[in-house]
């Protein structure tokens, strides 16, 4: 295991963890007039239905796809009866389905936003950074499905499990478990970690306002402050 | 019975002359900035017409204001709350830009720049959109101005519902109103209900409705949701803003900018006190045709002495009860019922009410149609029809529109009898339901309407919620982050977004000067 295995999946992940939630707090706390989605649809419409809703379906899919499979413990899956083999298959097609819902999105969007000149006047570069880092994490991702097809016994699957929940468990031989893994999942993890990494600098921190949002369906309709 | 007390309007279209002063003075103050270019706090719109943003009024279309459900509850029109999360990637019922008008400037530099040329040269439109010169302005704030365009397209107003609106086309049946719109701070308002994020809310001491800006994500569910369109998303910084009713003034005890500077004095503040627990009743009765009574309903007399006690006792100022007594708003609204709310029918219950104009009379008098009084002609001759002011003011009864209208009439009568015959003749009232003590104070301040009059505005008694000593040398009124925007322009999380060229170019040009 050389130094820099050693360091983009042993401790990279905790460096882009902390500037993904030091960096979400301080801008949330400093610069809240900063956080917000961005939206370009007053200015131009096109396609931002299909392609806004495929993307944000298909993202939404491969988050939770990710948080639940990569981090559920073994045991649980065991205690489910659930084979290796098949948790594999079934990841590799419901994340082939998610991820092509997302790629398709995103092309409209990239499309979208490239063509229309108000669009293209009005779009800065971290904006044109988040669909482009987005994109290529995303093809490698579909990538990575030809790879596992070539062994469907969930080994290697498990190796990476491992290694995603040694890392958020802080144990401090997460790297390990990968050293084998095929460069195509390497790259995905290094700009998945990534993501993270650029999430509070972007627009992406209306990620977690769009979580919040769900406190909406609690609430009262109207809201009224009182003085003070 | 939860008492509050609310700054309400009152425009009295009868003397707008349609200047647009208001429109003017608002955006100089509050609009002229980044990304709000094509918003107009307050617009002017020229009636019978589309309006802007284009259709406004179509709630078919724009799918704003409240619906009542056969259950008896009130859901917002675009949809209850699981609807408006899901909607949220992209809101269906969005306005584009080019509802309202694709903002643009003018290459000014050119007048000043061009070389020798065989003819003048012009200063050609510029779009703020693209920075791009533009071909052809396609539309602006006031494109209907004064009945500009075919009728064919202005007609497609949605208050020609239940009007013949063919005969209206011919030349000597045309009419014209002008109709002033700012935010209605509503009682109910559906942009608060649509807001995802909970950034926008009424304010309880003067009912003012404003939106965090520091809260507010850019969901824009609040554009769609509001019925008047008064809502807009600023495209630069990716925020909603809306009418916030001057209340750094109001705080003040001082009028509106749009109403300081009414040359026709049309507009009016004054302080209503209303019951908050009988909003909800009085936004979901079944009837649209109720809403104006059952709005009515919810407001509070100041005159009474036990609401008066009841309202010291749940922390009303002292100042604020008086107000509401001298309030012109409450005595147009309640008293001499002449001010309507506008499109009761959304439900939202709005604060900014309006006379409806006695229109021209010309053509009755041409028509030997005048009235039986003498010169004042009868409501059924004015030119405007009835059904239509209805259906602006009072979801199409006319009942109330043409007692107002009487009541108007009515103090004309008597007026003119006054100080042409020197007759107080209280006769000449017969029919309405006004005393004359009434109707001189109904000429006071409908038509002599001087500045005390018109504007009853205690000021916000901000000492009894805030130690105002601790508040020395901070910062005064910014977009967010404390005092930090105007210190620097870019922070780690990015540099504020500027339109492409003209205003962005002026702030580069400023900070030059400023250096030199």
């Amino acid at each position: 295991m050389d130094y820099l295995h050693q360091f983009v999946f042993g401790i990279y992940p905790y460096i882009a963890l902390s500037i993904f939630l030091l960096g979400s707090l301080m801008r949330f706390e400093r610069e809240q007039y900063s956080w917000k989605s961005e939206s370009s649809q007053l200015v131009y419409r096109g396609n931002l239905r299909l392609g806004s809703i495929l993307f944000h379906v298909g993202v939404l899919g491969l988050f939770f796809g990710h948080l639940v499979g990569l981090l559920t413990p073994l045991s649980v899956w065991e205690a489910l009866g659930v084979t290796h083999s098949f948790k594999q298959v079934f990841a590799m097609s419901a994340g082939g389905i998610m991820g092509s819902l997302a790629l398709v999105g995103l092309l409209i969007l990239l499309h979208r936003r490239l063509s229309n000149q108000r669009l293209a006047a009005n779009t800065t570069w971290r904006d044109k950074l988040v669909l482009l880092w987005l994109l290529a994490t995303l093809l490698l991702g579909l990538c990575t499905i030809a790879v596992s097809a070539q062994h469907l016994d969930g080994h290697e699957m498990v190796l990476l499990m491992t290694w995603a929940q040694h890392i958020v468990t802080l144990r401090g031989d997460a790297a390990q478990f990968i050293v084998a893994a095929s460069p195509i999942f390497k790259l995905h993890l290094f700009m998945g970690m990534s993501v993270f990494v650029i999430f509070p600098f972007t627009r992406l921190v209306h990620v977690w306002s769009g979580f919040g949002a769900v406190t909406y369906l609690g609430r009262a309709w109207q809201l009224v402050r009182p003085r003070g | 019975m939860k008492i509050r007390a609310q700054i309400g309007m009152v425009l009295n279209l009868d003397k707008c002359i349609g200047c647009h002063t208001c429109s003017v003075t608002c955006k100089n103050v509050w609009t002229s900035r980044d990304g709000v270019e094509y918003a107009w706090f307050n617009n002017v719109e020229s009636k019978p017409g589309i309006g802007y943003p284009k259709d406004w009024e179509n709630q078919e279309k724009w799918q704003g204001g409240w619906e009542r459900k056969p259950n008896g509850k009130l859901v917002p029109k675009q949809g209850g709350k699981m609807r408006i999360l899901a909607n949220i990637f992209a809101n269906p019922n969005l306005p584009a830009i080019d509802d309202y008008y694709e903002p643009f400037t003018f290459d000014y530099e050119h007048l000043q720049n061009a070389p020798e040329m065989q003819t003048p040269p012009t200063a050609r439109p510029v779009s703020v959109l693209t920075g791009k010169k533009m071909d052809k302005i396609e539309w602006g704030p006031n494109w209907e101005d004064d009945l500009g365009g075919e009728f064919s397209k202005r007609s497609k107003d949605a208050l020609f519902e239940g009007i013949q609106k063919e005969m209206y086309s011919a030349f000597e049946n045309t009419f014209l109103m002008y109709l002033p719109r700012l935010c209605e701070h509503c009682l109910n308002p559906a942009c608060v209900a649509s807001c995802p994020s909970g950034s926008i809310y009424k304010r309880e001491d003067d009912g003012i409705v404003l939106i965090d800006q520091d809260k507010c994500r850019g969901w824009r569910m609040c554009v769609s949701g509001c019925p008047y369109k008064k809502i807009y998303y600023n495209w630069t910084s990716g925020k909603a803003e809306k009418c916030i009713f001057c209340y750094p003034r109001i705080e003040a005890g001082q009028p509106t900018v749009c109403s300081e500077t009414c040359v026709g004095r049309i507009r009016y503040l004054g302080v209503l006190l209303y019951d908050a627990d009988r909003i909800e009743a009085a936004a979901s009765v079944e009837d649209p045709k109720s809403l104006y009574e059952a709005q009515l309903g919810v407001f509070l007399d100041p005159n009474s002495p036990e609401i008066q006690a009841e309202a010291r006792k749940q922390g009303i100022p002292e100042a604020w009860i008086s107000a509401a007594q001298n309030s012109p708003v409450y005595k147009m609204a309640m008293e001499w019922k002449v001010a309507f709310p506008l499109h009761p029918e959304y439900r939202t219950l709005p604060m900014v009410w309006y006379i409806p104009p006695l229109s021209p009379i010309q053509s009755a008098l041409e028509n030997g149609l005048i009235g039986e009084n003498g010169i004042i002609p009868d409501v059924k001759d004015l030119r405007i029809p009835i059904r239509y002011l209805a259906n602006l003011l009072t979801a199409g009864k006319e009942e109330p529109v043409v007692s107002a209208l009487e009541t108007m009439v009515a103090m004309r009568r008597y007026m003119r009898k006054k100080s042409v015959e020197k007759i107080s003749d209280p006769a000449s009232l017969r029919g309405t339901h006004l005393k004359p003590a009434q109707v001189e104070e109904m000429y006071q301040v409908m038509a002599i309407a001087n500045y005390e009059d018109r504007f009853v505005i205690p000021s916000s008694h901000k000492e009894m919620v805030e130690n105002t000593f601790e508040d020395k040398a901070s910062c005064g009124f910014t977009f967010g982050n404390g005092c930090s925007s105007g210190t620097s322009d870019a922070s780690l999380f990015g540099k504020k977004k500027a339109t492409p060229i003209v205003f962005h170019d002026m702030r580069r040009d400023r900070k030059a000067n400023a250096g030199s």
